[in-house]
């Protein structure tokens, strides 16, 4: 470990007050997801396909060659239509899915919230699932059990944490969700569409939260189809078309951008159809 | 420092210079540096490995206990279960085998097939289950970084758990059936040692393969039974014809099942040879299967 460290211990230079050091960077990301959507991959599969020289490997080319910075404590919003690859960046953010090429650097502790993710297991009950999700992120029990009750207080669910997950309500499942991610005192939260599910009760205490959040210097990266939160509480957007960036700068202006090139596709397909 | 991650000293290019990344970007804010880069089939750094992975231990173990409670939540014995079905298990190969035989047993032949078969399921009911682990595990391991080994592992686990209420019960049976009893039953606990640190490595192969193969899980219950009869839990290891001998030493269960019915069974002390013939096997697929499942487990995120 010893030598692993070497420059973790290097004398600092003090950051430019100026420029504050970026907390997460992105250079150059592509990301591939390769699955066999066609054929399931099987022993007996590849066999006789090692023989007919097939490969059946679908590569779906999620992320291309993508590069930003987000500075810390700012928010960064990611708007792009389904399937644009947002949730693949963030995931690659998180540390899960590895780039196939380029490289992240992410500074500090990363909270996540990756569409709707503490349920992983829906036969378990919610105290279950926030157990088990915050004993494989890496919290100690200790840790856990203080955070517990201002979890579930927070998501206002107390009379439903010893329910399995599945007799709960997508909202009920979203506050939960949130609340953990929330609680986990990150200070990178990745967020990917959350802010939708709650009620209006919810929405307004999730949004305070971000809120606080954000000016207590968090780095918070938040992915959402709510372009209404997203101009509130972003300081830069994003804007991912099919995996490349297509747009980057101030909340309003690439979001005008996007309604009306979404406006514009819309009116070519219709179109065609009419053809 | 998290895992599946390496620290941003390890992987820095060389010709990117470390000092200006610590420069620029390490600062009192930042307790944990992270670098993603992409990813080559190879071992991760160990130590940090399982550091991470000592230091999860608790979600292991929990998750273990609910999966134990849940595969017996609202059942009409509830986790009598445990006990009863290891033990009607036994019964029914002891009902078959003695028919087979023609009725004339070896003395203790009852308590070497029990022990045997509890002990084989110390085994199966790791890896089988262990198969799924990754491919079950979507959620979680789309949406958490974590070292992927604790999913198998804690199926090894489980087995364990379900393994120990049956001891009692084979106690019980021993002393009834008036085997005898002795200071060497004791070498039991290195075999029990030798098959959960086999199991775990077998149950670490599986569960990576079943993400490249999906029909894995449907083969293994034929391998599984069929590799309970090549072993020697439905006969005894002296019972083997010649010929057929180098079963015991090719199947790596064959020597570590010799020496648990020798010491468990017969309360003497192993065959020095099946201990580390055992022994070596178990090591031996313990490293194999771990080295295999860790150096391709951040593959698993995109290969779901
Ligand atoms: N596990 C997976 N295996 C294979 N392909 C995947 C996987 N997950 C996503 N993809 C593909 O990657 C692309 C990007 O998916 P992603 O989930 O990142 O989109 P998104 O921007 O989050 O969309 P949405 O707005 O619907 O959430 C899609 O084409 C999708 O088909
Ligand atoms: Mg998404």
């Amino acid at each position: 470990m010893s030598s692993l460290s070497a420059s973790d211990v290097r004398p600092q230079a003090a950051p430019a007050p100026s420029a504050p050091p970026a907390a997460i960077k992105v250079q150059n990301v592509s990301i591939t997801y390769q699955s066999a959507l066609q054929d399931r991959q099987t022993l007996v599969g590849t066999l006789s396909r090692l023989r007919r020289r097939r490969k059946i490997l679908r590569e779906v080319r999620a992320v291309r060659d993508v590069s930003f910075e987000v500075p810390r404590g700012t928010v960064l919003g990611i708007i792009g239509a389904n399937g644009a690859g947002k949730s693949t960046l963030v995931r690659a953010m998180a540390g899960i899915l590895p780039p196939t090429s380029g490289r992240i650097e992410v500074h500090g502790r990363v909270s996540t919230l990756l569409a709707l993710g503490v349920g992983f297991d829906r036969k378990l009950t919610g105290r279950q699932n926030v157990v088990l999700g915050g004993l494989a992120a890496g919290l100690s029990r200790e840790q856990l059990a203080a955070k517990y009750e201002e979890i579930v207080a927070f998501a206002e669910l107390e009379e439903f944490m010893d329910m399995p997950m599945r007799t709960y309500s997508a909202g009920m499942y979203g506050r939960l969700a949130f609340s953990v991610a929330v609680n986990m005192e990150p200070d990178i939260l990745l967020i990917d569409e959350a802010l939708s599910v709650g009620d209006a009760h919810f929405k307004r205490k999730s949004f305070d939260k971000m809120r606080e959040l954000c000016e207590s210097a968090h780095t918070i990266v938040l992915v959402s189809h709510g372009m209404n939160a997203m101009r509130q509480l972003a300081d830069e957007v994003l804007w991912l078309h099919k995996g490349q960036i297509r747009e980057y700068g101030p909340p309003r202006e690439v979001i005008r951008a996007y309604k009306r090139f979404m406006r514009v596709e819309d009116d070519d397909q219709t179109a065609e159809e009419d053809v | 420092m998290r895992m599946s991650t390496d620290t941003v000293n390890k992987d820095v290019p060389p010709q990117e210079d470390p000092a200006a990344i610590a420069d620029g970007w390490a600062d009192a804010y930042t307790p944990e540096v992270n670098v993603y880069e992409p990813h080559r089939t190879q071992v991760p750094p160990l130590l940090p490995y399982v550091r991470e992975l000592w230091r999860r231990r608790e979600f292991a173990v929990e998750m273990s206990r609910m999966r134990l409670r849940s595969q017996h939540y609202g059942t009409m014995f509830g986790t009598a279960w445990l006990i009863l079905s290891p033990l009607m298990l036994g019964v029914v190969y002891f009902v078959l085998v003695d028919i087979i035989r023609g009725g004339n047993r070896p003395a203790g032949f009852f308590t070497h097939l029990l022990g045997g078969v509890f002990a084989y399921y110390l085994f199966s009911d790791a890896v089988r289950p262990a198969a799924r682990s990754v491919t079950g595990g979507g959620r979680l391991i789309l949406n958490t970084a974590f070292p992927r080994a604790l999913l198998p592992l804690s199926a090894v686990i489980v087995s364990i758990m379900r393994f120990l209420p049956t001891l009692p019960v084979y106690a019980v049976l021993h002393v009834a059936t008036g085997r005898p009893v002795g200071i060497e039953m004791l070498w039991a606990v290195v075999v029990f040692a030798e098959i959960v640190l086999f199991a775990a490595g077998v149950s670490m192969l599986v569960a990576a393969g079943q993400v490249y193969f999906r029909d894995l899980k449907e083969f293994l219950p034929y391998l599984m039974r069929v590799w309970l009869y090549l072993s020697p839990v439905l006969w005894y290891a002296d019972e083997v014809p010649h010929g057929y001998d180098f079963l015991l030493y090719v199947n790596p269960l064959g020597s570590m099942l010799t020496a648990w019915s020798e010491a468990l069974n017969s309360a003497t002390t192993p065959g020095l040879d099946w201990l580390l013939i055992g022994l070596a096997w178990a090591v031996g697929a313990f490293v194999a299967g771990g080295l295999f499942f860790v150096s391709r487990e951040r593959e698993f995120a995109v290969r779901l």
